[in-house]
């Protein structure tokens, strides 16, 4: 028999979140954890697929053994069909949100910019994503080099109306 | 299991993968995936000054980016220290050009030689990380992605500007393989 005096608490009427409001702290929460964990996967494919080692990429670099040339053509294989299956007309994430890869425009900016990136991945011997990884396995130089890399960011950013893109 | 994943992993598991995270971030959350770009995300927070490229909020935009460059830490420190990275079985005529050009750790991921913090007071290892990570970012984000923006997410959008991206990539790496490190390395 339930007291007078402690009446059975309503909950709250909820109100309805639009479709596209800012979620909430415990929303944000969650999804950054989903990103941190496809994150981790990837950092760990990274190291353990040899992506990561200095002396795979500088075989790679020279043409000398397949390996990295398959597993970032399986990887881009694989995310292709995917991309495929889901770029459909109106096709929506699971966060609400519709499924669009912007076109990129210019040119030169792509050749340019490739070469110089390109010589900077043929001198640290490793690319972003394996720059992040390798601070997480213990290589505390690498942070040196992510900083360089922040400042060449920074850099690109001051020059940028004065490039050809 | 443990024994499985200790080993190092063959191209067909590592690379499928790595296209499944690329496609996972597509359908969650239309995200694509580019690593470099937390580099931009880091400079809009630190120090944007009143530039255009960098004047944006980079909690909503790069928030995500951020998250799952911590995840990169994360995953190398549990490959590196939970599994185990023994050294690759590269090509051995690499392997010699290499030791003949003054390498000499051949272990781990990176040679200890040439990348510990000492190294950092010689020409060599300033020209290697601080020259060759300025031109990591400089490049990248000039061309607006890195080997997963533009070698996984754009070659698998099928976008051609991509691919001509990932040519000069391979371009401006074998040069720089070929013909610089050789120098850089021996002093």
């Amino acid at each position: 028999m339930t007291s007078v005096l402690e009446p059975r608490s309503e909950p709250a009427p909820r109100i309805p979140r639009p479709a596209h409001a800012a979620p909430g702290t415990g929303a944000v929460i969650a999804q950054l954890g989903v990103w941190m964990l496809l994150g981790t996967i990837f950092g760990l494919a990274l190291v353990k697929s040899e992506a990561a080692s200095w002396f795979r990429i500088q075989e790679m670099l020279r043409f000398a053994g397949p390996k990295l040339f398959l597993v970032l053509g399986s990887a881009v294989v694989t995310a292709g069909v995917c991309f495929a299956a889901m770029r459909r007309p109106g096709a929506k994430a699971l966060l609400g949100m519709t499924i669009d890869l912007p076109p990129k425009t210019g040119l030169h900016r792509y050749w340019l910019g490739g070469i110089a990136f390109g010589a900077g991945w043929g001198l640290v011997g490793v690319c972003p994503g394996p720059m992040w990884a390798l601070v997480g396995g213990g290589a505390p130089v690498i942070l040196v080099a992510i900083f360089a890399a922040i400042l060449g960011t920074r850099t690109y950013a001051a020059l940028r109306h004065r490039l050809p893109h | 299991m443990y024994e499985l994943l200790a080993q190092p992993w063959p191209w067909w598991v590592g690379g499928p993968i790595l296209g499944l995270v690329a496609a996972a971030l597509l359908y969650v959350g239309n995200k694509s995936l580019g690593v470099s770009s937390s580099f931009r995300h880091v400079c809009a927070a630190v120090a944007p000054g009143r530039n255009a490229f960098l004047r944006y909020d980079w909690r909503s935009v790069g928030g995500w980016n951020l998250a799952f460059a911590a995840g990169l830490l994360l995953g190398g420190a549990i490959a590196v220290h939970v599994l185990g990275v023994p050294m690759p079985d590269i090509d051995p005529g690499v392997r010699q050009t290499l030791a003949a050009q003054g390498v000499r750790d051949f272990s781990g991921l990176l040679p200890g030689d040439v990348f510990s913090i000492e190294s950092l007071l010689s020409v060599r290892g300033l020209t290697i990380v601080v020259l060759g990570g300025f031109l990591i970012g400089f490049g990248s984000a000039y061309a607006g992605g890195c080997t997963s923006g533009h070698g996984i997410t754009g070659l698998a959008a099928l976008e051609w500007r991509s691919a001509l991206a990932v040519v000069a990539f391979l371009v401006g790496g074998a040069f720089t393989a070929f013909v610089i490190l050789p120098v850089v390395l021996s002093r």
